[in-house]
Formats: structure tokens, C-alpha cells, sequence
């Protein structure tokens, strides 16, 4: 079954729930129990699909919640210096574990007002070019830098044509493949095209379970294949773009596991699951020589689709 | 054992008609006769052979017609110097995506390419150089695996050879049948050419009618000189993708050379006719020669 449609029927019977008068006792466990097996049901085999609708889940914790969970000491830092700031990007310095580093992370809004004014996670040109100034600071300082991508793509706006976006997202890649110091890359809920792209090229790029990652959005998929947008649940099928296929295919380095019905029913295990993860792996980078991180890494992209 | 030196025999006869079939195709001209070519922007009818001779531009508006891949290296090295590495790597449909080797099938007939984008060295003016050229006849000349392995490959070869690079772009992005791979290649692609960068290689992008998405954001937009050919489209995001977002129709001129270049993102637009000339005098200004 779709989770969206368990979702609705659980809060169907929760209201029934709600309703019920104290003597029916029995019926208030039949409901529980009912709920229970119908969670199991449906987290238990999950589609392409349900994972974009739950990647995509308004109650969804976004980047500043993981900022606030894993980063001491957080000073936001603003602008490119060309153009403008762009608050699709939260870019700053911190300490994680004792360790100061730079994050550079893709920002949803939580609601609409911040989704305004946070472009709804999309970056424009001067959003990619604060990320490398960010990056290009944090590699003179040899300081370790923690992305978090979530996006459904770079912005498509008049505006950021004329500033450049592709010229943005190719500097991004081009820099990063190349920068001196350790880069991880955490996937929270979307990643969309060259959009995230621009802030994969890492050393290690860790995905939570529920999120996607793809060359495009579905939608955008099948308006491209088939000129038809409402085929994405179809496109989603074919695009292998949760987190086990990529793990597969060896895009990604490892699995961050989600309580059922996603990272929303559990922020701090996710969030603690992520802080350990990015220790045990910084420890290691830390201690490699910039010459052996920055070969490791080019050969981790050179490997693919190598023949 | 004797059947084991046989087949390589077979193999080795197989290569080298490939080989001469491949400088034939190059130096062929084929000029139909009578035949007349409408250019699709002023509408006027001008006989195939002086559309031909003037490099495929509409002698009376200079509007540039698309080129092959093979007539875009005819004009632009000298005569019988291309030599073609790479040209067996051909795509597989390994996520077996529907439809997907068809469509493979139908590009490789129709253009006698393995993929869309051809690689190899040759000689401009007597000067060495490695060069791709992509070929949006084949499947919108989109990048996916094989295109980003081959280009990646020409760059560590200018590398190795200390040669120039010269990339003609024309893309309508990446290849989405191949999925998050294809989306790689952008990645693999921006590194080859940092790395080359870095060793002090020469590279010139140059940009031909359409040239969008995936490739634009990577290897396109990465030249130490960026030339584009007149009025060619070049842009991240797709026009009508922009029109919907933002909700207005966007002006003729929006995501052309033009419009670039006056926004500061290339560096010149160069007449086709002039093309050669002007790669030639850039690389031997990089070499410190003077002319």
C-alpha cells in the first residue's frame, strides 16, 4: 500500500480514536492494533515512490535542525562577494565534536514564509559561489567541511541564467574535486541534478535512508522522456534513485538508517547516527596527507562509468 | 590453436578497415547534385555546394547550420590528420531503461557514430591538438556514461602529450536514460579538466548551437578561452522550464552567444568561417609564438 494513503487512513482512525467515549475500551485497542499492523504493512516494502513522498515530507526535519543537533558554536556567515548572499545556502563555521568545521548546507524552509525567502532550497548563482568562497576559506585554514544537500535543483530563474548558474555549478564541481582538505557530503532528503551535485564532490557522501538522489527531479524526468509530468510516479521506478540503489551502484558510501515513517519520527537518533558517523570518517581523513585525499577522491569520481 | 591466431587475424583485418573506412569518411565529400538547401532562418534557397563551401553558413544571412560531428572536424583540422582513439566504446543500457537501446540503435544508424561525442588528435595548421566534438544528432548529443568516459580520456591524453585541448560542445544535457551515472560524468568530466588545469594544459571550449544543462554546468563552461559560434544557445535550465517557473515568456535573445557574452560569460563569438584562424592563433599565443 502507499504511504501517503496509509497516512491518511491512519489519521482517519486516530480522529475515530479521539471520538471514542471511555467505555469502549475494546474498540480503542482494535484501533491501536489496527494502526499497528497497517504501519508495518506499508514501511515494511517500500516503493521508489513512497520514499520520494517521504524524501519530500512537509514534516521533514531540514538542514538548520541537524545544524543545531551536531554543530556547537555556529556562526552564519553571508554573501559571495560579486553579487549578493543567497539564503538557499546556510554557510558557517562551527565546532562538531570539538573539531571546527565548515558546513555548507542546502536550506528548506518549514514553512511557507521561510520557504520564500529560503527559495524553497533552490540556489542561484551567488548561492554556489558563497559556497566556494566558504570552501576555498576553509581549505586555507585546513579545516574539515560538512555539506548537506537537499534540493530539488539549482533555481531555474531568469536571473540566475543571466549571473551564470551553469558557470556556478561547473566552478563548484571543477574547485571541489581538488580541494585540500576533507569534504563530507550528507544527503538529508533531496538532491536533484547539478544542483547537489555541486555539493557532492566529497570523500565520503553518506544518504539517509528515505532520501533520493537523481539526475532530475521525476517530474522533471518525465516532461524531458515523455513530455508528461504526471508520469513521475512511473519515471521514479526506473530512476533508481533511493538510497539502496545508489549504495549499490557505489555512488554512495553508506546508509543512514530512519525510524519508521521517516527521520521526522526520530531527529536525534538520525541526527546521533549522522554526528558518528561523520566522526569515525573525519578521524580517518584527517590524518591523510592532502595529496593522497585529494588523489583518492579524483579517483572516486574517475571510477565511474570507467570502463 | 590455430583457430585462437585465426580470430585475432579476423580481428586485426576488422581494425584496419575500420581504420581506412574512418579517413575515408572524413575526406568524402558528397556533393548531390542540383540539390538545393532551404536555411531555415531567411527561407532562401541556395544551391547544397556553395552552402557547402562556405562551411554550412547561409551565405546570405550567415546563419549557421547545424554540423555533423564529422564535417565539424573536416573543417576544422587539416586534411586527412584526424585520428580517431576511442571509437569502439559504445553505450550499454545496463539499467535496461525501456526503450533505451533502440533509441541507441536508431542514432547509431542514422549517424554512423558509436556515440555522441567523437575523440582524437589531429592537426590545425600543422599544430597538434586533442579534440572531442559532440554530435547533437546523436540522441540530442546528451552525456551519459560513454560521452564523460571519452572526453575524461582526450584530457589525461593532452595531459600525457602535453597537447591543446579543444572540446566542441553541443548537448541537450544529461543522457536521463542512464540515470544518476550519467549526472556523474559532470563530476568526472570538471575533475579530468581541473587536473589538466593544473598541469598547466591549455583547453578551449568551444560552444556550437545548443549547448545546455549537464554539459554546459561542467566541462562547457570550464575553458581557460570559452568561444561560441553566433547565436548559439547556451544556458543551464531549459527555456520553457524558466518560463514556468517564473511565469513571463522570455525575450528571442535570452540564452544566446550574444547574450552571454554581453553578460560576461564567454569570451568571444566567432564567425565559423573564421573558426580555425582564430583556435589556431589562440594556441600558438599560449605556446608563446608569435605569429
Amino acid at each position: 500500500m502507499k504511504i501517503k494513503d496509509c497516512e491518511i487512513k491512519i489519521r482517519a482512525w486516530e480522529a475515530e480514536k479521539a471520538a471514542l467515549n471511555i467505555d469502549e475500551g475494546q474498540r480503542y485497542d482494535e484501533i491501536n492494533k489496527e494502526i499497528i499492523e497497517l504501519k508495518k504493512e506499508a514501511y515494511s516494502n517500500l516503493e521508489p515512490w513512497d520514499r520520494v513522498y517521504l524524501a519530500r515530507h512537509q514534516d521533514r526535519p531540514k538542514a538548520s535542525d541537524y545544524i543545531s543537533l551536531i554543530i556547537d558554536n555556529f556562526y552564519e556567515l553571508h554573501g559571495d562577494r560579486c553579487y549578493g548572499d543567497d539564503n538557499a545556502l546556510i554557510g558557517g563555521i562551527g565546532t562538531f565534536k570539538g573539531i571546527p568545521v565548515t558546513v555548507l548546507a542546502q536550506a528548506k524552509g518549514k514553512t511557507l514564509e521561510e520557504n520564500l525567502t529560503r527559495n524553497f532550497g533552490m540556489m542561484n548563482p551567488e548561492g554556489y559561489r558563497k559556497a566556494l568562497r566558504l570552501a576555498k576559506e576553509a581549505e586555507k585554514f585546513h579545516r574539515p567541511i560538512i555539506n548537506i544537500v537537499d534540493t530539488a535543483g539549482a533555481y531555474p530563474g531568469k536571473g540566475a541564467e543571466e549571473r551564470g548558474q551553469a558557470e556556478a555549478i561547473a566552478k563548484c564541481l571543477y574547485e571541489f574535486s581538488n580541494l585540500k582538505t576533507p569534504v563530507i557530503s550528507v544527503v538529508i532528503s533531496e538532491g536533484g541534478s547539478g544542483g547537489a551535485l555541486a555539493l557532492s564532490i566529497a570523500d565520503r557522501i553518506v544518504m539517509l535512508e528515505n532520501a533520493i538522489y537523481s539526475v532530475l527531479s521525476p517530474e522533471g524526468f518525465a516532461s524531458i522522456l515523455w513530455k508528461d509530468e504526471s508520469r513521475a510516479e512511473e519515471a521514479s521506478k526506473y530512476m533508481r534513485l533511493t538510497s539502496y540503489d545508489l549504495y549499490e551502484k557505489g555512488i554512495i558510501d553508506h546508509i543512514i538508517k530512519e525510524p519508521a515513517g521517516g527521520a521526522q519520527n526520530g531527529l536525534e537518533y538520525v541526527a546521533a547516527q549522522i554526528a558518528v558517523y561523520i566522526e569515525t570518517e573525519l578521524k580517518e581523513l584527517m590524518q591523510k596527507k592532502d595529496r593522497l585525499l585529494t588523489r583518492e577522491r579524483f579517483l572516486k569520481y574517475r571510477k565511474i562509468g570507467m570502463i | 590453436m590455430e583457430n585462437l591466431f585465426k580470430k585475432r587475424q579476423e580481428r586485426l583485418e576488422l581494425f584496419k578497415s575500420r581504420r581506412i573506412r574512418t579517413n575515408k569518411d572524413l575526406n568524402k565529400k558528397e556533393v548531390p547534385e542540383n540539390l538545393i538547401k532551404n536555411c531555415e532562418v531567411c527561407h532562401k534557397n541556395v544551391p547544397y555546394e556553395d552552402m557547402m563551401n562556405n562551411l554550412y553558413v547561409c551565405p546570405n544571412c550567415s546563419h549557421h547550420l547545424k554540423i555533423s560531428a564529422r564535417e565539424r572536424i573536416r573543417q576544422l583540422t587539416d586534411k586527412s590528420t584526424f585520428r580517431e582513439l576511442d571509437r569502439n566504446l559504445e553505450s550499454s543500457n545496463e539499467d535496461e531503461f525501456p526503450g533505451y537501446t533502440n533509441k541507441l540503435d536508431k542514432s547509431k544508424k542514422s549517424t554512423g557514430l558509436h556515440e555522441a561525442v567523437v575523440t582524437g588528435v589531429g592537426r590545425i595548421n600543422t599544430e597538434k591538438i586533442a579534440l572531442a566534438v559532440m554530435d547533437s544528432n546523436f540522441m540530442m548529443g546528451s552525456m551519459g556514461q560513454i560521452v564523460g568516459e571519452k572526453i575524461t580520456r582526450i584530457t589525461e591524453y593532452a595531459m600525457r602529450r602535453k597537447l591543446p585541448l579543444l572540446i566542441s560542445c553541443t548537448s541537450g544535457g544529461a543522457r536521463m536514460q542512464e540515470g544518476i551515472m550519467s549526472l556523474m560524468q559532470m563530476a568526472k568530466t570538471s575533475a579530468a579538466l581541473k587536473k589538466f588545469s593544473d598541469e598547466g594544459g591549455f583547453y578551449i571550449s568551444l560552444l556550437t548551437h545548443p549547448t545546455t544543462g549537464g554539459v554546459s554546468a561542467s566541462f562547457a563552461m570550464l575553458g581557460d578561452i570559452i568561444i561560441s559560434e553566433p547565436n548559439a544557445l547556451v544556458g543551464f535550465a531549459g527555456k520553457r522550464v524558466i518560463e514556468n517557473t517564473i511565469n513571463e515568456t522570455l525575450p528571442k535573445e535570452f540564452q544566446r552567444a550574444e547574450f552571454l557574452l554581453e553578460k560576461g560569460f564567454i569570451d568571444m563569438v566567432v564567425d565559423r568561417t573564421e573558426m580555425k584562424k582564430t583556435i589556431y592563433e589562440l594556441i600558438m599565443l599560449h605556446k608563446g609564438v608569435s605569429l
